[in-house]
């Protein structure tokens, strides 16, 4: 095991250094800096081509690009990721933390609440295939799943914030919240939370609990369900004992790979939702041209996504010994 | 005479059915997957006639003694490349001439359904829908309806260019990988997986910030971005055939490497490829319908879905019936390339089904 995970481990190096170099290029290389968005405020053109350069010297983009790339390396293995390249310049390890509440929490509640409702649906599916609750399950999960999320997203606003009046849809908090008692500022979060959460959800739900269905049946061929069977054990034992069990283990990996990229963060969505999350802060970073927050945004998704990958593989040889070998 | 019995002539051989011929037949009878073809289709009908259904000019009229077949133009013009065969003759090729006004109602004129441009802008704005305007006007008094059938053209368009492009990059890359094998493929694989660690649309953000908006820019950006999943499929159906009789014959044959990749080992995989870029033309609408919701893709005044919707957003309160057309246009141009694709997978791989 531990020569698999070395090795593992030394095949994700060269993955990692490539995710720097791509975000590196990617943001670097693009023509307008954020030097030229700043001094583009300033009225004057002869001004404004000092303040251009006296930007690009302080900003360091006056220095060549394998330079600033080194130099980006050398900060971003003690995790410093810089200050951000607006007016306000903010540190941007200080600005992601910021955000970084709002995203985690929706994607510890959807992921949540789609395993909880996943998980029974692809069941009961499974366990009677093409009965009624499978027939009716599937239909339904798969209109949902064919309707975009963002698709989704404005219609529902439409209809139960503005018609209906239920639910706010624009950021976290009220205007009011700071004037309401404890328990009122709970249901105004969780009233916020209703719409967003919900258009996070339904779409992995339909993907997660087929992943499940499919599993089973998987699993139902094997002997040992025959065995059990055979030996006239109930059949919900043998769902829940002897089959649910077994396919926990790639429903494990699905978690490792779906949470980065949840993480990562629907842009869309969050700007929809005006949602104060790492969606939206990519989305604002690009239209100040803000390198370092890019970057930072663009390599912490990547690792992640990288780190999510490589646990699952790592999950994987140990509960299947046979992997290893491979 | 005692008649001999005959022997009963052998039925005529059956002719050998391809695996294309084969999977046609089987995806033929798949009624979601044929419903999903017809209504693709009726989308590519719909952007290459939309000069016919929404148009500010006439599609046959006799203005002052002489025909003229503005709209029909148009429709010409919209194969690449025709602009040069038919021009449209004064005064409807003047960007200022108004048939509307004037066209007198002495004169034959056989008017679209939709007698409005997409970028028309009227004195009704943000009207629900009426019998002047069936789906309603937006903020600058523009027929939404008219607008729908333009976005069409830009959905299309992008899915086909931007798969275009991705399919490209990753059969070749996919082809080199599974085909050289060796360190090549250790190249090509680690470059699939980097880009596959960045959300892609995060990547497609990224480029296209510092780009012009435009909607080449979307397409080209979008090819660039998704070839990943191709150049998967790809590698592994050339790992799978490298082995196969036929490749062995070709190259004994003396084929270059090139010919045997292309001519010999693509054909019989292009299959799982297939599916993967019908599932692909799918997510590419659905990003360039994102991307122009969030202002980076097609600009105003031209429409395109992303933008009709952003406008629906901002006047959500006022006019809410600016929501409906083109959440459904999305939807349907979605779930229609969805339902190809499963098709498609299960029509070529029975075993799955």
């Amino acid at each position: 095991m531990l020569s698999y995970t070395i090795r593992r481990i030394l095949l994700a190096l060269p993955t990692l250094f490539g995710i720097t170099l791509v975000t590196f290029l990617v943001i670097n290389l693009a023509p307008g800096d954020p030097a030229s968005v700043q001094a583009d405020q300033v009225m004057d053109p002869r001004v404004s081509i000092r303040v251009y350069e006296q930007l690009r010297e302080y900003y360091g983009l006056d220095k060549p690009l394998l330079v600033r790339y080194g130099d980006w390396l050398k900060r971003i293995v003690t995790l410093d990721f810089g200050n951000s390249m607006t007016p306000d310049s903010r540190k941007v390890t200080v600005k992601i933390m910021e955000r970084l509440p709002a995203t985690l929490s929706l994607a510890v509640l959807s992921l949540g609440i789609g395993f909880a409702l996943a998980i029974p649906i692809g069941l009961l599916s499974g366990a009677r295939r093409n009965g009624w609750f499978d027939t009716v399950s599937s239909t339904i999960l798969y209109a949902l799943y064919a309707i975009p999320s963002y698709v989704m997203a404005i219609p529902l606003i439409l209809w139960i914030s503005i018609g209906l009046d239920l639910l706010p849809f624009q950021g976290m908090k009220s205007d009011n919240y700071e004037q309401l008692t404890t328990m009122g500022k709970a249901a105004d979060l969780a009233k916020h939370y209703v719409l967003i959460t919900f258009c996070f959800t339904y779409g992995a739900l339909a993907f997660q609990s087929r992943f499940v269905r499919q599993n089973l049946l998987e699993v139902f061929r094997q002997e040992y369900i025959l065995t059990a069977r055979a030996k006239g054990v109930g059949e919900t034992t043998v769902v829940l004992k002897h089959a649910f069990r077994n396919t926990l283990i790639p429903l494990v990996t699905l978690f490792g790979i779906t949470f980065p990229q949840i993480l990562g963060g629907s842009v869309i969505l969050e700007v929809m939702f005006n949602w104060p999350g790492i969606g939206r802060l990519f989305f604002e970073s690009i239209l100040q041209r803000d390198y370092p927050t890019l970057m930072a945004l663009s390599f912490i998704t990547a690792f992640l996504v990288l780190l999510g990958t490589l646990l699952a593989d790592l999950l994987y040889a140990v509960v299947d010994p046979r992997v290893r070998y491979d | 005479m005692i008649e001999l019995p005959t022997a009963p002539t052998p039925p005529p051989p059956e002719k050998g059915r391809s695996l294309g011929r084969l999977a046609w037949e089987r995806f033929r009878r798949n009624p979601r997957g044929m419903t999903g073809l017809a209504f693709v289709l009726l989308m590519a009908a719909i952007a290459f006639f939309s000069p016919l259904l929404a148009n500010r000019q006439p599609i046959v009229c006799r203005y002052q003694g002489q025909w003229y077949f503005p709209a029909m133009v148009e429709v010409i013009q919209n194969i690449p490349g025709a602009t040069w065969i038919v021009q449209k003759s004064p005064p409807f090729s003047q960007v200022t001439f108004n048939a509307k006004r004037a066209l007198t109602a002495a004169d034959f004129a056989l008017w679209p359904p939709i007698p409005f441009d997409p970028r028309e802008t009227t004195v009704n704005t943000l009207q629900p829908p009426s019998r002047e305007h069936w789906l309603g006007t937006d903020q600058n008094g523009r027929d939404i309806a008219a607008r729908v059938i333009y976005g069409t053209i830009v959905s299309i368009q992008v899915g086909l260019v931007s798969m275009g492009i991705a399919t490209g990059i990753g059969i070749f890359l996919g082809a080199l990988a599974g085909y050289y094998q060796g360190w090549t493929d250790i190249l090509i694989s680690r470059l699939i997986e980097i880009v596959q660690c960045f959300p892609t649309f995060f990547l497609i953000l990224s480029i296209l910030a510092w780009l012009e908006p435009s909607i080449i820019n979307v397409m080209i950006v979008i090819g660039l971005t998704s070839w990943t999943s191709i150049a998967r499929y790809t590698r592994g159906e050339f790992l799978r055939l490298q082995n196969q009789e036929f490749v062995l014959a070709t190259r004994a044959l003396g084929c270059g490497s090139f010919r045997i990749m292309f001519i010999h080992i693509l054909p019989n995989s292009i299959a799982p490829v297939l599916v993967t870029v019908t599932f692909g033309i799918a997510s590419a609408i659905l990003a360039e319908a994102g991307l122009s919701w969030l202002g980076f893709g097609v600009q105003q005044p031209d429409p395109s879905w992303g933008n009709i919707l952003r406008d629906a957003y901002e006047y959500l309160r006022s006019a809410p019936h600016m929501v409906y057309p083109p959440c459904a246009a999305i939807f349907l141009a979605v779930l229609c390339y969805n339902l190809v694709g499963d098709a498609l997978r299960d029509a070529i791989d029975p075993r799955i089904a």
